[in-house]
């Protein structure tokens, strides 16, 4: 992307009010962080953050035939979500490799929000266009129909129900209702990228400043912090969630990411890359490639992304995400490995970091689960 | 922020303090430190090595990056801040004074460090 380019999110002018150093995300010149951010991370998960998500990429699909559309072009099975319900799925090549990962809520029997990544948000819009020929159903981009508000961290139920009459008990997770917050429309959604409980709230965008006001405001006694986008990334790597262009790709199906559950065969109908899924589950169950792990390091030198995982001083894998894990107080890494390396427990497997090998424990996924 | 006056300061952002007995103090100023973010490891030189003006001597790594640690002078090694090798975030709470990095006994000193006032300048070009 153009950096001379970048996007601002409505929320901007109010990002350098409060000293946040951005940084340039997917086109998009987003927070990084506000101030420390081992602190916004800690405070996602003992207290609560405040999150400006605008940059994520909004599509509408509605019409007698949208459900039939989504099951056809994505893999799940996206006709049984429930109304005022939420799924976690991905939209893959005819080869079965990765196009995104996406978020999509039902909001009424015929209308759909798919969510896409900031990057991917054009690639998912084409696809679904595409695919969509000869249904009876629309697809609507509304990237800039919306801004998006996340609120995560223990406190964030308390601090959402001082400002809305929505009933938040009775919203359970992966779900969305359209409601008003703080006298603002809103479509209160219980989802998140960071392992803790929370929301994210798509309103318009010329709503979002009176929106993260208020927000601040009934966070203030419980402390919440405006947090970006360099402690979502640690939040959500800690929660073992995969993240676009790191634990997922194009030349990856679903199955190669451990993350096989989503493709749903079973659904009625073909759907875009089928055949080449069933291959990949096969080839997944009986002869694994490459296998997800985590990492913890023994040291406190940093894995990076695209770092060789070693054994015995033979490259075993590649690291596609790492970062110092402020909750273990620890680096930690997602990697891709042999399967001979995969198993938790593993001995003898290191980081080639910068040239040292530095011993690292395969672990199970996540590195973190909240206490429920 | 504000940088000493008392000190001399690299291209490079580190900073070095007036000699004491022929020895001065290598920190990174703290417009560094807010670029780098929370400092989760320092590798510092070990003491006894030789450190060239503008040479890689060590690393500093963040949660986004990692990144070397330049010399601003040339000569010795004679401690290092055990303190930030233990707790690494003294470099972003006091990047000036509890996060100094390392003291050399100076050897040789390159011309063009610069004063606050012009580090300032340099920073904000």
């Amino acid at each position: 992307m153009s950096s001379t380019e970048l996007r601002h999110t409505a929320l901007d002018a109010l990002h350098r009010s409060l000293g946040a150093t951005m940084t340039d995300f997917a086109g998009w010149d987003m927070p990084l962080r506000y101030g420390s951010e081992r602190e916004e991370h800690l405070a996602v998960r003992t207290k609560a953050g405040l999150f400006d998500l605008s940059h994520m990429g909004e599509i509408a699909v509605t019409g007698p035939e949208a459900a039939a559309l989504l099951n056809f072009a994505l893999v799940g099975n996206i006709a049984s979500v429930g109304v005022g319900r939420a799924r976690y799925t991905m939209i893959c090549r005819t080869d079965g490799g990765i196009l995104d990962d996406l978020i999509v809520y039902r909001l009424a029997e015929h209308e759909y929000l798919v969510v896409a990544n900031a990057g991917n948000a054009q690639v998912v819009l084409d696809a679904l266009v595409e695919r969509g020929a000869g249904f009876d159903a629309e697809v609507r981009d509304d990237r800039d129909a919306y801004a998006l508000i996340a609120v995560q961290g223990p406190e964030s139920p308390g601090i959402l129900a001082a400002l809305t009459t929505a009933d938040l008990d009775g919203l359970k997770y992966y779900a969305g209702l359209p409601g008003t917050v703080a006298g603002v429309p809103a479509l209160i959604a219980r989802t998140g990228y960071t392992g803790e409980d929370g929301f994210e709230l798509f309103v318009k965008p010329e709503h979002a400043v009176a929106l993260w006001r208020a927000l601040t405001e009934a966070g203030e006694g419980v402390g919440l912090v405006p947090c970006g986008l360099s402690c979502r990334d640690t939040l959500r790597l800690e929660a073992g969630m995969p993240l676009y262009g790191h634990e997922l790709s194009t030349s990856l199906t679903p199955f190669d990411a451990g993350l096989g559950r989503v493709v749903k065969f079973e659904k009625e109908g073909d759907f875009v890359g089928r055949e080449a899924l069933a291959a990949a589950a096969a080839r997944a169950a009986q002869n694994p490639p490459r296998v997800l792990v985590g990492l913890v390091a023994e040291g406190r030198r940093v894995p990076r992304a695209g770092y060789p995982v070693v054994a015995d001083g033979t490259v075993i894998g590649e690291v596609t995400s790492g970062a110092p894990s402020p909750t273990l107080g620890r680096p930690v890494a997602m990697a891709y490995v042999d399967a001979t390396h995969a198993a938790p427990g593993t001995a003898g497997v290191g980081v080639d970091i910068r040239g040292s090998h530095e011993p690292y424990e395969v672990v199970a996924l996540p590195f973190y689960r909240r206490q429920k | 922020m504000s940088n000493p006056q008392q000190l001399r300061y690299s291209k490079e952002h580190e900073w070095l303090s007036a000699a004491e007995d022929g020895v001065s103090t290598v920190g990174i100023t703290e417009f560094a430190a807010n670029a780098l973010g929370d400092v989760v490891y320092a590798q510092l030189p070990e003491v006894g090595a030789t450190v060239t003006a503008g040479d890689s001597c060590g690393e500093l790594e963040s949660t986004k990056s990692v990144s070397d640690l330049y010399s601003p002078v040339t000569g010795e090694v004679t401690e290092i801040n055990e303190d930030v090798v233990d707790d690494p975030s003294l470099v972003n709470s006091a990047p000036f004074e509890g996060g100094w990095l390392f003291k050399v006994r100076v050897a040789e000193e390159p011309a063009d460090l610069l004063s606050a006032d012009e580090y300032v300048a340099f920073t904000a070009g």
